[in-house]
């Protein structure tokens, strides 16, 4: 029965062992730059970036969810740029400035999107919250600089943001409560204020 | 307080500018959207805690032959391998906690057989995939239709699975117009955003968990009967919960081996399920078999109504899906026969998901009245209202308040009902244009608990009680409720819940966590105001708690001052009475959904939604209606996307993660409102409220389905509505309008 039996496993189960040309994991020495501050770090070169802003530099704001890039909650600012803090290592941001929710606000001021997102109910658990907000800063600066989406009709002009707009570049970001309209809300009058 | 007869008047009553009912913004707003909010796995401060990994069966039945975990405890960083052959004693399963590791018999693709503990998360990643078990495999039995032959009628639970009334098969076989159809509604998983997750750190023989638990007083009877602990030695702390919707109303998988670990190395143990995991470790929603049988005259008046329902349970479980119980209050007829069975699969373990039976069970009843409505060319809305009850038709009695027909003609003039052609008659380009509607009916049930709360001598109001907050918006809803008893603003007021060490709270469950600790709080706060009263001398009779002062007569004594030196505490207490059973107790609504259905596809894109709902008086206008609109968009995911499919061969998630498991995204959500029509129900709670948490997802998709057959005149019944079950009727239809062109 024992070959038989092992057809009601599930095939394609990882091997237990590790393929013998794996790399072992080093600690690596690494300076992290995280809202404009400096964290020198020694981390498991599998870190992601996610678990080193959570663990080892005790930024929680920034939320795992999925940890395969499906769901956006960890998405943080790179140079700007909106990414997804649990699809890429901590070793390879070394020198990047990486915005987290927690470097938003100046001071008791709030960002415009914060404010909003609280005024308009833009969440519920907040946990896909502060994922949300972060793309939703990034995204208005994708939109500014004419950078067209799906559903954008001439790709060459420059796309109003309309209701339609935020949704599709806004869709990276899971909201189980579903928040969806109220966060739609929150963005386009955020939108239009000076961010 | 006992709910024994109706609230009269109340503090609450006869202040329009009061801060109950006001759209007040969340007070935990700025720590949620600044990031500071911690959540269960996030609690800092605990000293230097180890990283946990679960380790999940890869086969759904047979057992475990043998188990190496020796390359994994030599791995770097590993501390400790728990498996069954070394996990500390416990005791028998408690209400849904399952004791863990126990023995070699695996029931179900991904039940756990080992827990890698070590230094770093990567660490314990890492060696739990270097722990080898050799499993003797059975070939699982994970498909509902093919075991209905076995399908037994389970335990009660707290309620009977069968009910009946009249003779139905007579009357059904004898009804001039008769349907019988049979919908089936798939595997539904919660998908919370923040996974189950906890932190466990012992102190002698006491335990403190700090977890995502929406009933913690219930997760610490449960975990402390099977530790063999009294209760007060076992504390859970949820401060912030990542949503819940059922599937944190246990201590989960993950909960109870945290505890066991920490245990065994002495040291506390963190630890959260992966997003996978979720799928096979934590529960989910059983798929369901429903077979609804209306018979009717030709007016639309029914005769009989069947509504039966068949779940799946893990082994060993007789949890069972209540999809027919609401049918029990919606509609009357004299002849009526609800039953629920369920069979033994091994399938992952299956739970309350919000709006545990009227989520699915509306699924389908819904829709079936709409094909009766279409069978007999009456508008869907007139087919209810003739059948709408005097009194609930099973357990003959009255209903507290019931708006269900207001809230249908007011929501058909908001969506513009009348503008709804007949089925497969609107068409704008490739798109086939329809609109739906569903009644929505969610039970309305009251729970113990108690609250303390506490003036100090600044002024300031302390509420104390273990309530959860799963993003309900209950911190705010309590802080109004308080402020408004107590004449002060939300800014004194301090809500700390979240703790079993506060009184014992309802939890956020079955839409009765406001209402239940809405009333405790507002029994504590009435009792406070006696009391400050009385220290004051004060007159009750025309005494005004307002401004952080109390006027009566010619008096006016600030909060403060009557406080004294020393504050002023209270505490209060609800409990449900004789009203439950006098009564009852529902919430009601209706939804109004338009499609639009790609001709050549079968794609099914909403256009737009509409929910008009009753939940006796709304306690914050904003938190309200985004529950409700958060429902409804529930419903839209149920209606055409999220399905979990059971690989057969191995009883494992085909699409266990949330790029595969589809849950809406912003693209998929157009204009939705949902609003509330005035009410106050005297019988559920001395605020009048009524639970909202799962009345938006109680008929939302059958609204769209509903909606999808006006637009195609294509009626599937196999849910979730994806393109691949509508493009051959869309064909067929097709076919026939050619052959008669």
């Amino acid at each position: 029965m024992a070959a038989g039996a092992a057809s009601f496993g599930w095939p394609g189960h990882p091997s237990a062992a590790p393929a013998p040309d794996d790399p072992a994991p080093q600690m690596l020495p690494l300076r992290l730059t995280v809202n404009g501050r400096g964290h020198d770090l020694r981390l498991d070169s599998r870190t992601t970036l996610l678990d080193a802003l959570r663990e080892h530099i005790g930024l929680t704001g920034t939320k795992k969810g999925c940890d395969h890039g499906q769901c956006g909650a960890c998405t943080v600012l790179v140079e700007g740029r909106r990414i997804n803090s649990c699809l890429t290592l901590a070793a390879m941001h070394e020198g990047d400035a990486v915005t987290t929710v927690e470097g938003l606000a100046k001071g008791e001021a709030l960002h415009p999107i914060q404010a909003a997102f609280i005024a308009h109910d833009g969440f519920q658990c907040g946990y896909c919250t502060p994922g949300q907000i972060c793309s939703a800063v990034g995204m208005l600066a994708e939109a500014r600089a004419g950078w067209p989406s799906h559903v954008t009709a001439d790709i060459a002009g420059t796309a109003a943001l309309s209701d339609a707009e935020i949704r599709e570049r806004m869709s990276g970001n899971l909201c189980r409560c579903s928040a969806y309209p109220n966060i739609v809300a929150a963005i386009r009058d955020a939108a239009g204020s000076d961010l | 307080m006992e709910m024994n007869q109706p609230i009269g008047q109340t503090p609450l009553d006869g202040r329009p500018d009061g801060l109950v009912g006001r759209p007040v913004d969340r007070i935990d707003g700025r720590l949620k959207v600044t990031g500071l909010a911690p959540y269960a796995y996030e609690t800092q401060a605990l000293r230097n805690p180890a990283y946990g990994f679960i380790v999940e069966a890869r086969i759904a039945r047979g057992g475990i032959r043998s188990i190496d975990t020796a390359a994994a405890r030599l791995a770097p960083g590993v501390i400790h391998v728990m498996t069954h052959e070394n996990v500390p004693a416990q005791g028998e399963r408690r209400e849904q906690v399952w004791p863990q590791l126990q023995g070699t018999e695996i029931r179900f693709f991904g039940q756990p057989v080992a827990f890698v503990v070590a230094e770093t998360f990567e660490q314990a990643r890492a060696a739990a995939a270097l722990v080898a078990v050799q499993y003797d495999a059975q070939p699982p039995k994970a498909s509902l239709k093919d075991a209905l032959g076995e399908a037994y009628k389970p335990k009660p639970a707290q309620t009977d699975p069968d009910s009946q009334a009249g003779d139905f098969e007579g009357a059904f076989g004898a009804a001039p117009v008769q349907l019988d159809v049979t919908y089936t509604t798939p595997p539904q998983v919660h998908a919370q955003m923040e996974p189950h997750a906890t932190i466990a750190a012992w102190d002698g023989d006491k335990v403190v968990l700090q977890t995502a638990n929406q009933m913690l007083n219930r997760g610490q009877k449960s975990l402390a009967g099977l530790l063999g602990l009294p209760p007060e030695n076992v504390r859970l702390v949820s401060r912030y919960i990542g949503g819940g919707f059922g599937s944190k109303l246990q201590v989960q998988p993950e909960g109870v081996l945290a505890v066991l670990a920490a245990k065994a190395i002495g040291r506390p143990v963190k630890v959260a399920m992966t997003r996978q995991q979720e799928f096979h470790c934590a529960s989910h929603r059983t798929g369901t078999i429903q077979r609804v049988r209306l018979g009717a005259d030709r007016d639309g008046r029914l005769s009989a109504l069947a509504h039966e329902s068949w779940s799946d349970a893990t082994p060993g479980d007789q949890f069972f899906e209540t999809s027919a119980n609401v049918t029990r209050s919606l509609y009357a007829a004299p002849h009526r026969l609800t039953r629920h069975r369920i069979a033994n699969l091994n399938v992952p373990v299956t739970s309350a998901m919000r709006a545990p039976g009227e989520a699915v069970g509306q699924l389908a009843f819904e829709c079936a009245m709409d094909e009766l409505a279409e069978q007999l060319g009456i508008d869907p809305i007139e087919l209810r209202v003739r059948n709408e009850p005097a009194e609930d038709p099973e357990k003959k009695v009255p209903f507290t308040v019931r708006q269900l027909v207001p809230c249908m003609r007011e929501g058909a003039r908001l969506f513009g009902w009348d503008k709804r052609g007949d089925a497969g008659s609107r068409r704008e380009g490739r798109f086939m244009l329809g609109m739906g509607m569903s009644a929505a009916a969610r039970l309305n049930p009251l729970m113990p608990s108690a609250a303390r709360v506490r003036l100090g001598p600044d002024g300031y109001l302390t509420v104390r009680m273990a309530m959860t907050d799963i993003g309900t918006g209950t911190y705010t809803i309590l802080a109004q409720i308080a402020g408004e008893m107590m004449g002060l603003p939300v800014e004194r007021i301090r809500v700390e819940i979240g703790d079993t060490a506060y009184p014992m709270a309802a939890g956020s469950g079955g839409s009765f966590g406001a209402g239940s600790a809405g009333s405790a709080l507002y029994v504590a706060c009435d009792n406070l105001r006696q009391a400050l009263l009385k220290a004051g001398d004060l007159r009750p009779d025309d005494a005004v708690f307002a401004d952080g002062a109390v006027r009566a007569g010619n008096r006016t004594v600030t909060l403060a001052e009557l406080a004294g030196r020393d504050g002023m505490e209270a505490a209060g207490e609800i409990k449900p009475g004789s009203l439950k059973e006098r009564y009852s107790h529902y919430s009601f609504g209706a939804h109004f959904a338009e499609v639009a259905v790609d001709a050549d596809t079968g794609e099914v894109r909403l256009r737009r939604m509409l929910g008009v709902f009753t939940g006796g008086r709304i306690l914050n206008a904003k938190t309200a209606r985004s529950q409700a609109i958060g429902g409804m968009i529930f419903g839209v995911g149920a209606a055409l996307m999220e399905d979990g499919v059971l690989d057969p061969r191995y009883g494992s998630f085909v699409n266990r993660d949330l790029a595969e498991y589809h849950v809406p995204a912003h693209a998929d959500v157009p204009e939705i409102e949902a609003v509330f029509l005035p009410e106050r129900d005297d019988k559920a709670n001395p605020l009048k409220s009524k639970g909202l948490g799962e009345l938006g997802i109680c008929g939302a998709g059958a609204a769209l389905a509903n909606a999808v057959y006006n637009a195609t005149c294509v009626r599937v019944r196999d849910y979730p509505l994806t393109l691949d079950k509508l493009l051959p009727g869309l064909e067929e239809r097709e076919g026939r309008v050619q052959r008669r062109s």
